[in-house]
């Protein structure tokens, strides 16, 4: 199944948190797949990060949350991308207490990347995301956590 | 009169524990080793200690980080903390507070007492202390951009409280340029953040004696991603910024010098780690003395705090970060720390249990009480390896030093300052993070239980679990504090509080204060200051 273009993912921080440095090494392993990376960075809101992922038209979306903030946050970025019409699969990275991942999957997440996740966990993960996105939904699954 | 005749001396003046201080078998150990000439703690250049007698006098602090939900749940952990043999206190805030913004601004939803405790007021401050007499306990609060705002607070409740301001004794961490360089929790551009920081270490020198007003944070950098190199480096050149920040702002070096302090991280290459803390103590004594004039001898004496390294715990089989932080905290105490954060073994997951907070702080107490490492000062000084490592150390931070200062033209803190501004700091910490992570990927490191000895118990323990309800709960006490304020006061305390941060000669400190007493809110004090000083945006690059 050749792909028509590389796979393009939107990372970003959404609300206050500024701990960037698995965000970033995300990128570099992402690129280096040969996956393209549109880098929004930090202090973003659902619906900055809505409105780029569609202007960037992208695959997927990353999000990194280091802030215990995450049954608030994704719940809207997934509210958000829904509402520009192309629900776009959103996986969450970073700290997610087992106990929260429930929660998770049902909001609609597709897949959470934990603390310890491997380059091969991080690449397969987003492009079964982006497979999830142009076949639909599939249950949602973790790695490395 | 030899260089161990001259230690003996100090020695001799200093107040000591109670001993034997032997070894199990009953060997009598004396308070260092070395030869007549060799450096020696508490004497030029630090290199081994900056006391004479080290833990001989006093154990380090056993400061645990504490902070979550709201500011009474917090009160209750650092009662607990204290009752099980805790010394000093430590306040973790949550994001928005970090960030200077309110309970109820719209960019604080979700995060409200998450990551720690809630503090919008001066009554929540009086909240989070009530029962702990400020005179008597030395308190630690991790904050920075809103650094000014919560310390203006905190002296409000002395204040309130009647405890005298020269009687408070601990530590703000009000170290900004770190924040631009790697936990990235600015708001204001780097000039007028410096300004601020300023005005905090000039208040300090003039009315908080015990206080230090700074804590030169390299624990950050690290977490980021830095190398120790790059911790070692990067904060001594903030603390060399700062210096001279608080030299233009016209105090004099041994007015402020005392009163700095330090941050480091213990991670998890133990000699490497202890070598960095020994570098640390040496270069900062030359360059006070030679470059900044120095004479007083505190103004010499690189004193720090550690916490064990967050970024080295694992999600996978979390018990094994019990020997991780053990080890680690060993470094530090070997490496001669003035107090110390042992992190809790399931971190990597969520906040602390109580139960995981109490396992480590009990690792520092086996450290403290079992060992026996605390008897002799730098037990390591004299290891070839480690004098080695520390020699090369302070060889690779030189370097780092002489190309800031190229870049600022001979000043530190317009080389510091011109680095934020091109993103240099933050390349050079994300080029060490990738590469760290493709040693993972290639099995040049193995980190055990994530691409090593992965079979075993995985489960995860039970975490802190922090109600959603305290958002509400806050929310609710801050509408009740703004319903109940003089209003008048507070707009004339806003007012006041501008037009003094357009004229960067005063100093914000007494404004500040006033505006806390009259329960001006954290969002209200830092909205205003970024309606003066603007608002800083990173430079973009990945």
């Amino acid at each position: 199944m050749g792909e028509a273009r590389p796979i393009r993912v939107l990372l970003a921080k959404i609300g206050l948190d500024g701990h960037d440095r698995g965000l970033r090494v995300v990128a570099r392993i992402l690129r280096d797949a040969g996956i393209e990376v549109v880098f929004a960075g930090l202090r973003q809101t659902p619906e900055m990060v809505a409105a780029a992922a569609m202007q960037e038209d992208v695959d997927v979306v990353g999000v990194s949350m280091h802030n215990g903030a995450h049954l608030t946050i994704a719940p809207a970025v997934i509210e958000a991308l829904r509402t520009t019409g192309r629900p776009i699969p959103l996986v969450v990275g970073g700290i997610v207490p087992d106990a929260d991942l429930p929660a998770m999957q049902e909001a609609g997440v597709a897949a959470i990347l934990g603390p310890g996740a491997s380059n091969e966990e991080v690449e397969a993960t987003v492009r079964r995301a982006a497979r999830s996105g142009a076949e639909g939904p599939e249950p949602a699954d973790q790695h490395g956590g | 009169m030899t260089k161990r005749d001259e230690w003996e001396a100090s020695y001799a003046r200093s107040p000591l524990r109670a001993g034997p201080f032997e070894t199990m078998s009953g060997i009598p150990l004396e308070g260092v080793y070395g030869p007549d000439e060799a450096e020696f703690p508490g004497r030029w250049p630090y290199t081994r200690g900056p006391y004479a007698s080290m833990y001989r006098s006093r154990l380090w602090t056993m400061r645990q980080f504490a902070g979550f939900g709201t500011a009474e749940d917090t009160n209750r952990r650092f009662k607990d903390l204290l009752e099980a043999g805790g010394s000093g206190l430590s306040t973790a805030f949550d994001m928005p507070t970090l960030l200077g913004r309110d309970s109820d601004d719209p960019l604080a939803k979700g995060e409200v007492g998450r990551a720690g405790v809630a503090i919008d007021t001066q009554v929540d401050m009086e909240t989070l202390f009530d029962g702990i007499s400020l005179g008597s306990v030395s308190t630690s609060m991790t904050i920075n951009s809103a650094a000014a705002v919560i310390m203006a607070m905190y002296i409000g409740v002395a204040d309130k409280t009647a405890v005298e301001r020269a009687a408070l004794s601990g530590t703000i961490q009000n170290d900004i340029l770190k924040e631009y360089q790697a936990q990235k929790e600015y708001v204001f551009p780097p000039r007028p953040s410096v300004r601020l920081v300023a005005d905090l270490i000039r208040f300090a020198a003039a009315e908080l004696p015990r206080w230090h007003p700074v804590s030169i944070s390299g624990y950050h950098i690290r977490e980021a991603g830095s190398t120790a190199t790059q911790e070692l480096a990067f904060t001594l050149a903030n603390g060399f910024a700062y210096v001279e920040a608080a030299l233009r702002s016209g105090l004099g070096i041994d007015e402020f010098g005392p009163r700095l302090s330090f941050f480091f991280n213990a991670h998890i290459d133990f000699f490497e780690e202890i070598a960095k803390y020994r570098a640390a103590r040496r270069i900062w004594a030359r360059w006070m003395r030679d470059r900044y004039g120095a004479r007083d001898p505190r103004s010499l004496q690189l004193r720090f705090h550690t916490q064990t390294a967050g970024v080295s715990l694992t999600a996978q089989q979390p018990e094994v970060n019990l020997a991780r932080v053990a080890i680690e905290a060993l470094a530090g105490v070997l490496g001669g720390t003035q107090s110390l954060h042992t992190d809790a073994y399931d971190e990597a997951l969520a906040l602390p249990t109580d139960r995981a907070a109490r396992l480590a702080l009990r690792t520092q107490q086996v450290i403290a009480e079992e060992t026996g490492v605390a008897q002799v000062a730098d037990p390591l000084g004299g290891s070839w390896y480690v004098e080695s490592l520390t020699d090369e150390l302070e060889k690779r931070a030189e370097a780092i030093f002489s190309h800031l200062e190229e870049t600022g033209s001979g000043s530190m803190l317009d080389g510091v300052v011109a680095c934020i501004d091109d993103g240099w700091f933050c390349r050079e910490i994300a080029d060490a993070a990738y590469e760290f992570q493709s040693k993972l990927a290639a099995g040049q490191w193995i980190l055990v239980g994530v691409n090593g000895y992965t079979e075993g118990d995985d489960r995860h323990p039970p975490t802190l679990y922090i109600d959603p309800k305290v958002e509400a709960t806050q929310l609710a006490r801050l509408a009740e504090v703004k319903q109940g304020r003089e209003n008048d006061e507070v707009r004339r305390s806003l007012a006041r509080l501008r037009a003094e941060a357009a004229d960067p000669t005063i100093n914000l400190m007494p404004a500040l204060i006033e505006a806390a007493a009259c329960h001006v809110t954290v969002g209200e004090a830092m909205s205003t200051l970024e309606g003066v000083f603007g608002t800083w945006l990173e430079p973009s690059f990945v």
